[in-house]
């Protein structure tokens, strides 16, 4: 017995460097993802652009099949939550994912189940998460009743689980933690209650928080003149419910924030309401306020700002720039000078009408007419948005920013008139949508080109551009596309059981290249016959 | 060629898969914030849970079974938690407006002299259980200016009901009441219905009585756009067939196909005939497929874009005079 107990510790002590070398090479998350694909969005520059061109413009045609896997949760699950929404994370051969309160590692080369971790849930909105992040061994994700839950990378086991936010005031947590350094960044999310946002950085080793950034300032602080009072601040959302980006140079994170509370009532919280609805940047080591930009003042029609601020450098104005862009759910594209914040192109991506023009920030104005009221107003975008949380990409051989969009209609109903109202104080009934995948040229926010899908519904689909010239896209109608990202040519399809429901992302192991998507609780890997 | 290709991998690729799909394309990627669009087409009976509450109207009895069915779905979605017992809800209202609504409010959103509880932390971690708001009762809180209150654990219980109800209204949006938007110049409305409807629809005709068939909210999201979405899954009524798009197809023979259409993508078009048959085509250069879709709501769509929300209003304003 004594002699056990003394060879597992020795064991112990020889196996840790070993497993340690065995984790996550901190220096992948600093290179363009090839044969690793460590972090929701490939890097941290959220271009979602590989440069693997094994599969490329030529061969795509001969895409095939290499294997599916069923993510199977098991009955009861909601017709939400059984959607793969996570960008599967791929480390030393293997897919990492999650659905809510499940994370799975599957074989990357076979799609066979290595393990499958259930969290027992306390509740929460089950509507999606958005996978992990990889520290070393270890492997973090969020659930929807707010706990950071930490996994052994290579059995699934669990080390330890910390509440990030407590579900009984409504929040919920749906982002992929991202791991920057030795922090590992979480936001949360929910609207239901007039919760204040905030984003963490926690100890991947314990779970205790570093540094937490509130997206309302306390009354006196800088960004509370915004607010009307103290009440209002206190309960004015501005949820970090999607992963951000990060500038390992520069230090900072990158980060979208959601919609103020209530969420349509907008007459007890005049102002700016900061920040919610903005893309903050912040140092990564003290998670302090560096710079912020606001795509949406004083939002009243659920436009949350959480889409991928996908950093990139490029010219601009013929001058090499550190850009940041932002396809936002309220219509606009904005290229912003991230070093600044300064905004540089404000452009709508499809017709709109809840605002009135663009202030000399580059803000748009919104429309006092358009903010909803008790009889309704018609109102572009639905409150759905012009596009959502699926991730866009950047393809640095183009130069084009790419988007799922929706062009849609919602009537936006004030039903809490009261000064201090509560909840979501409205609700907006979904007119009409129309999908199509757009190219928008960075310097000018012109739209280079469109392919409006022809069937009905505003399904979005996350992108994925390659140097093999292709941008991976799904449709409305359970295909996945193809395209030239040049000229928005269709080049090669297969349809799938049900609707992209993910990132699709991208990976090399062993001389061969791997497409892979989520599609409803499937995932499918695809690759050349005879690589 | 690309399409043999194709073909080749969707039949390797899962029995289950289908070339068509038929339900109504609703995005399975809603963002947390968006509300399920089954259930965003005007206002849905409450199920009898909705608390009595002063600003909001009485529960509609009666309410069809697939409502309740939907709401209640859409509840679990929000995970709301159990409806408290009405009973003892009603028993718990009494109580708190004799007591409390001095400084809480009738509504218990606060009032001059006492915080909100229906966003309050210590009422939503009792759930409505009394275990929390228990000892604050028994005890107020001296400091605060809240006397005690010698209340029963029966009592503290109905009240515990009571304010567990007010967080789920509160937190509950799709059983929001929408007010009243009966608010346009009916007389506006009948000349912007005759200028830009009338080609199609007529107050005497397919328009007749209008207005006692559905309730303001839902005449409005139906003149606007008269498809009804519902969430897979989520009980509905059938497709008008009024609105239902047609489709004709042309083969390079000449031969030619017409009918409802079932599906259209880049890739294929499938329609049903009028003899019920089903077909479908793969569509590219290569087959030579021609296709022509007829719309029937092509109009309604391009007023979308076109109604001033004044527009909006007084068309409403004058079907609701088509009782």
């Amino acid at each position: 017995m004594r002699f056990n107990r003394f060879l597992s510790a020795f064991g112990f002590v020889m196996l840790c460097p070993v497993l340690f070398g065995q984790g996550l090479d901190p220096g992948k998350l600093l290179k363009p993802p090839t044969d690793t694909w460590p972090t929701y969005n490939g890097d941290y520059s959220g271009q979602r652009f590989s440069p693997l061109k094994q599969i490329n413009a030529e061969n795509v045609g001969d895409l095939g099949l290499a294997w599916v896997y069923h993510a199977d949760s098991g009955p009861g699950a909601s017709p939400f939550a059984n959607q793969i929404k996570s960008t599967p994370l791929e480390v030393d051969g293997v897919l990492y994912f999650t659905l809510p309160d499940h994370a799975w590692a599957v074989d990357a080369r076979t799609g066979r189940e290595l393990w499958h971790f259930k969290w027992e849930s306390q509740g929460g909105i089950h509507i999606g998460n958005r996978g992990v992040g990889i520290y070393g061994n270890w492997v973090f994700f969020e659930t929807p009743d707010d706990h950071l839950v930490s996994l052994e990378k290579n059995t699934g086991k669990l080390r330890w689980s910390v509440e990030i936010a407590d579900v009984k005031q409504e929040y919920f947590s749906t982002p992929a933690p991202l791991v920057v350094g030795n922090h590992v960044v979480v936001g949360v999310g929910g609207d239901s209650l007039d919760v204040p946002g905030y984003l963490e950085a926690r100890d991947p080793e314990t779970g205790q928080v570093q540094w937490r950034f509130n997206t309302e300032p306390k009354p006196g602080e800088p960004g509370s003149e915004t607010w009307p009072n103290k009440n209002a601040m206190a309960h004015g959302g501005g949820m970090t419910w999607m992963p951000g980006t990060y500038d390992p140079q520069m230090n900072l994170l990158f980060w979208g924030t959601g919609n103020p509370n209530p969420v349509h009532a907008g007459q007890g919280r005049k102002g700016d309401d900061l920040w919610t609805c903005s893309i903050v940047a912040l140092n990564a080591d003290t998670g302090k306020l560096v710079w912020w930009f606001q795509p949406s003042p004083h939002d009243t029609h659920d436009y949350d700002a959480v889409q991928t601020p996908v950093i990139f450098n490029a010219d601009f104005d013929g001058k090499p720039r550190k850009l940041l862009a932002q396809g936002s759910r309220n219509g606009y594209f904005f290229l912003l000078d991230r070093t600044t914040g300064k905004d540089l192109v404000t452009e709508p991506f499809i017709p709109l009408n809840w605002s009135k023009g663009i202030d000399s920030r580059g803000e748009p104005i919104p429309s006092a007419a358009k903010e909803p009221k008790t009889d309704g107003t018609l109102v572009s975008p639905a409150s759905g948005g012009a596009t959502n949380w699926p991730p866009p990409s950047f393809d640095p051989e183009t130069g084009l920013f790419y988007l799922s969009t929706s062009y849609s209609y919602s009537v936006f109903y004030l039903t809490d008139t009261d000064e201090n109202a509560e909840g979501y104080a409205g609700r907006d009934a979904g007119v009409w949508s129309q999908s199509a995948l757009k190219a928008i040229d960075y310097q000018t926010g012109k739209i280079r080109w469109s392919h409006v899908y022809p069937g009905e519904g505003g399904s979005l689909s996350g992108l994925l551009t390659t140097a093999g010239k292709l941008l991976f896209s799904g449709d409305p109608s359970h295909n996945l596309i193809a395209f030239d990202p040049a000229s928005g040519k269709i080049l090669w399809h297969v349809g799938l059981a049900s609707g992209v429901s993910n990132g699709p992302m991208t990976y090399e192991l062993d001389g061969r290249q791997y497409l892979v998507v989520g599609a409803g609780d499937m995932l499918y890997a695809f690759t050349l016959p005879h690589a | 060629m690309i399409y043999k290709r194709a073909l080749v991998a969707v039949l390797f690729s899962a029995a289950a898969i289908l070339l068509c799909a038929q339900e109504p394309q609703i995005p399975p990627t809603n963002p947390p914030a968006e509300p399920p669009p089954g259930a965003a087409n005007g206002p849905k009976p409450g199920p009898a849970a909705k608390p009595p509450n002063a600003g909001q109207q009485p529960t509609q009895q009666g309410a069809a079974a697939g409502a309740q069915n939907r709401t209640s779905a859409i509840g679990n979605f929000l995970a709301i938690g159990a409806p408290p017992d009405p009973a003892a809800v009603e028993r718990g209202e009494k109580l708190f407006v004799a007591n409390c609504a001095f400084c809480h409010g009738t509504n218990a959103k606060g009032g001059a002299t006492g915080p909100d509880l229906v966003r309050s932390v210590l009422v939503l971690h009792d759930e409505g259980t009394g275990k929390d708001i228990g000892p604050v009762i028994l005890n107020g809180r001296p400091a605060k200016g809240m006397p005690k209150f010698d209340f029963t654990e029966a009592q503290i219980k109905d009240i515990a009901a009571f304010l567990r109800s007010r967080n789920q209204a509160a937190a509950n949006r799709m059983d929001y009441k929408i007010l009243n938007i009966n608010t346009g110049d009916p007389k506006a409305g009948e000349a912007y219905f005759n200028a830009h409807c009338a080609n199609c629809h007529s107050a005497t005709g397919d328009l007749a009585h209008i207005a006692s068939k559905d309730d303001a909210p839902t005449l409005q999201n139906k003149f606007l756009y008269p498809l009804e979405h519902h969430y897979p899954g989520m009980p509905g009524p059938p497709p008008d067939p009024r609105t239902e798009k047609t489709v004709t197809v042309t083969l390079p023979s000449g031969e030619s196909f017409s009918g409802k259409l079932d599906h259209i993508d880049d890739f294929s078009v499938a329609m049903t005939d009028s003899s019920g048959e089903y077909h479908s085509w793969l569509l590219d250069g290569a087959t030579g497929v021609r296709v022509e879709i007829h719309d029937p709501l092509k109009a309604h769509e391009e007023l979308l874009k076109q109604y001033t929300d004044a527009d909006m209003h007084n068309v409403l304003a004058y079907l609701e005079t088509l009782k």
